[in-house]
């Protein structure tokens, strides 16, 4: 009768989130939980979508500010410069530091810009239930998941500097505003990540629908 | 969809615990990106309060001028940064835009200032070594006004006292600058208490302005009367107690100063309000002698003014209360003459002076309508102003103010700037004036003709004493052997009578007795000899006559017409 392809939640058998007990549970039941932790119980992630979409919007209101405001100030007897993430980019690119400035540039700039795109692809393909490529989604949800911390780099480059670098007049160095806000952004996208369910890139191939 | 297909192994599979079904309506996760939202409306609304002002500044060099680096700092605090610096359009200036911060924005009012800090060495100062490691930066000086501005013109050089220095600015009119600057120092009993802020040409070219601050706890001793001349250099005297060498500080000697004092009388006087504007004298003596609040009048003489120069005394009685600042000649169209004005300074000071024996009062204000008041009278008495010989040997002029008795009526012209002092001409002028009126009388006088009656009364006379000469002459040739025969005939008469009279006096002899002294024919005898003298008289006229008109031989006498 079932199918290899047919999933838990179809068969009616759900797993604990906590103590990933599976048991079984009648389908547009009520709430149940855990016989053995009594963990609230879900055949999904509760609102996953909804949440998702909630924290990649917050991530994509704060990328303005973490990107137009000033990221960091190094001052030194001889300079004082305030930078935003792409003017210290262009400023390494230009000083011949280009290894570096592509290194910020990928890990500053496009890992965050791409993850937050690649999490509305995948959150407008769930809701449209499409069945375009499960398998390539569900590749790139998983570079998501592993990438996402790479992209804290620059919040520790900076608060590494400004912790060390004091040293009065001869050179300061302090975060910005724009450090709070960029760090925000790789936080909730990866909270983003988190709250997506990948077994919902799945969920259309069934012929039944699949509820809480 | 309620029956649930089961495999045998999945049998063992507990039930999961049914719970009442529960409702959550309101997601709290969209919590977070309101807050998200919240949070980016508020950066942007803080961003755009805190945008900071456009400010335009023009410099002449863009020396040190950097663009996106270069700061703008007040009190060392940088308050904005330079975003571009381009040519201004005349390609004469540089026009540097900078942004301010929005805390500073109420600094860029209308007299605010701003120069660059560039390293520098002058007047024995030396700034903004600073900037040789950090680069140059603006400078900034808030100002006063409350008026925004955006546009500004940078100064070239830091303002030599900041404006937040408690303290006033006075304003010193000298004829030369000498060797002031910027930052020279001014002195109060040999004591820094400021500096000179600026120095600049007048306008008009004729003299030089020069700007000076007096820091605070010092600028009371600036008072309405208060004096200043330069303290620059040396001043070394040769007096009759040996050389006496005055000098400031060693500051004041290499780099020129100011020292100022008030009249030591004058205690009372009120401090002058700053930006009071005050002469600058080149040395304290002359500062002393015009230490009195001078009032400038003019004179205008008729007379010649050779002898007055400027620095003559103007004397009243003996003493001196003023002196003559300026003499020119101007020509008068009207009257197609020229005149003379002469402008003095009065010391009013020395002018008015307490009675004896009263408390001194306080002097009327120069130019007061107190002392034009005093004046106006004295005036309306007969006060006046001439010219007056110091020495006949040098020929030196003073200027001398006293009543003179029979002045015609006159008055101070109040209008004129300075004022018209009333005149009368002087002493030499007097005496030359009765010279030349002799000399003309004289002139007056018909000399020509005068002479040429002479000439004809010398003449005349002449010919008359020829005709006298001639007549003498006649009278030689003619009454003479005349009167020579009547003279002998009178002596042979004589002898005769003398021959008469031995006879007679022999006959009188014997009648001597008979004829005394007074017997007729003595008498006689005398009246015979008077005849002959009268004889010998008309003789004489008839001579004469017939000098005189010989031809009445013939024609007989003339009748007398």
């Amino acid at each position: 009768m079932t199918r290899k392809t047919d999933s838990a939640a179809v068969q009616g058998l759900c797993s604990c989130h906590v103590c990933r007990l599976v048991s079984r549970r009648p389908r547009f039941s009520t709430p149940a939980h855990c016989p053995r932790c009594g963990a609230a119980l879900h055949f999904r992630k509760p609102r996953s979508l909804e949440r998702c979409w909630a924290l990649v919007i917050s991530a994509y209101i704060l990328y303005i500010p973490a990107n137009t405001l000033i990221m960091m100030e190094t001052g030194s007897l001889i300079t004082y410069r305030k930078d935003t993430i792409v003017s210290g980019v262009v400023h390494l690119w230009k000083t011949g530091s280009w290894m570096i400035a592509t290194i910020v540039f990928i890990a500053s700039v496009a890992i965050p810009l791409l993850k937050l795109f690649s999490l509305t692809l995948l959150l407008i393909s769930v809701q449209r239930r499409s069945i375009w490529h499960p398998m390539q989604r569900t590749g790139l949800y998983r570079l998501l998941e592993g990438v996402g911390r790479w992209s804290m780099l620059d919040i520790y480059v900076v608060t590494l500097l400004a912790a060390l670098v004091q040293m009065g007049s001869m050179a300061t160095v302090k975060a910005g505003p724009a450090a709070i806000a960029f760090g925000a952004v790789v936080v909730l996208t990866m909270f983003a990540t988190m709250q997506f369910d990948p077994r919902l890139i799945w969920d259309p191939l069934q012929k039944e629908d699949i509820h809480d | 969809m309620t029956e649930t297909p089961q495999r045998d192994d999945l049998n063992d599979i507990p039930e999961a615990v049914s719970e009442p079904k529960r409702r959550f309506s309101i997601q709290l996760v969209w919590i977070i990106p309101i807050i998200a939202a919240l949070i980016g409306l508020s950066i942007a609304v803080k961003a755009y309060l805190d945008r900071g002002q456009a400010v335009t500044i023009t410099f002449k060099t863009g020396e040190g001028l950097e663009a996106g680096k270069t700061k703008l700092k007040y009190k060392d605090v940088m308050i904005g940064e330079v975003k571009s610096i381009a040519i201004s359009s005349d390609r004469s200036h540089v026009v540097v835009t900078a942004e301010v911060n929005k805390d500073s924005k109420g600094l860029m009012v209308k007299d605010t200032r701003f120069w660059v800090v560039r390293p520098r060495i002058s007047g024995g100062n030396v700034s903004g070594l600073n900037t040789l490691l950090g680069g140059s930066y603006i400078g900034v000086e808030a100002g006063a006004s409350p008026e925004p501005r955006e546009a500004f013109l940078g100064l070239e050089s830091p303002p030599a006292v900041s404006m937040d220095v408690p303290g006033r600015q006075y304003v010193l009119r000298a004829a030369e600058v000498g060797s002031l600057y910027t930052g020279s120092p001014v002195f109060y009993r040999r004591m820094q208490v400021g500096q000179v802020i600026s120095t600049e040409l007048d306008p008009t070219g004729k003299g030089v302005t020069v700007k000076v601050f007096i820091r605070a706890p010092h600028d009371r001793f600036v008072k309405r009367n208060t004096f200043f001349w330069h303290a620059s250099g040396v001043d070394l005297t040769l007096t009759a107690s040996g050389v006496k060498l005055n000098t400031e500080s060693m500051v004041a000697i290499l780099l020129g100063g100011i020292s100022f004092e008030d009249p030591e009388k004058s205690a009372k006087a009120p401090p002058a309000p700053p930006h009071t504007s005050f002469p600058l004298y080149v040395t304290r003596d002359e500062a002393l002698k015009n230490s009195a609040a001078a009032e400038k009048f003019v004179l205008v003489f008729k007379e010649s003014v050779r002898g007055l120069a400027v620095g003559s005394p103007v004397d009243l009685r003996g003493v001196t209360v003023g002196e003559v600042t300026e003499i020119a000649v101007a020509a008068d169209p009207r009257r197609s003459d020229f005149s003379v004005p002469v402008e003095i300074q009065l010391y009013p000071e020395h002018l008015l002076a307490h009675s004896v024996g009263a408390p001194q009062q306080e002097l009327p204000e120069p130019g007061g309508t107190e002392s034009r008041a005093l004046l106006n009278d004295l005036v309306a008495h007969g006060f006046r102003a001439q010219i007056k010989s110091g020495s006949l040997l040098t020929g030196q002029l003073y200027v001398a103010l006293d009543f003179v008795p029979g002045a015609r009526p006159a008055k101070i012209d109040w209008g004129n700037t300075p004022p018209r002092f009333p005149t009368v001409p002087g002493s030499m002028e007097k005496l030359q004036k009765n010279l030349i009126e002799i000399v003309q009388k004289i002139e007056k006088l018909p000399l020509d003709r005068l002479t040429d009656d002479a000439g004809k009364t010398i003449k005349s006379l002449d010919a008359t004493l020829k005709s006298a000469d001639k007549f003498l002459k006649n009278m030689d040739s003619s009454l003479v052997p005349e009167a020579r025969s009547v003279l002998t005939e009178s002596r042979h008469a004589i002898d005769d009578v003398r021959k008469t009279l031995s006879e007679a006096r022999n006959t009188l002899g014997g009648a001597n007795e008979v004829l005394s002294a007074d017997a007729p024919v003595q008498i006689d005898l005398r009246e015979t000899m008077r005849e002959i003298s009268r004889a010998a008289q008309s003789l004489r006229v008839l001579g004469d006559y017939l000098e005189r008109h010989p031809e009445s031989l013939i024609r007989g006498k003339k009748e007398e017409k």
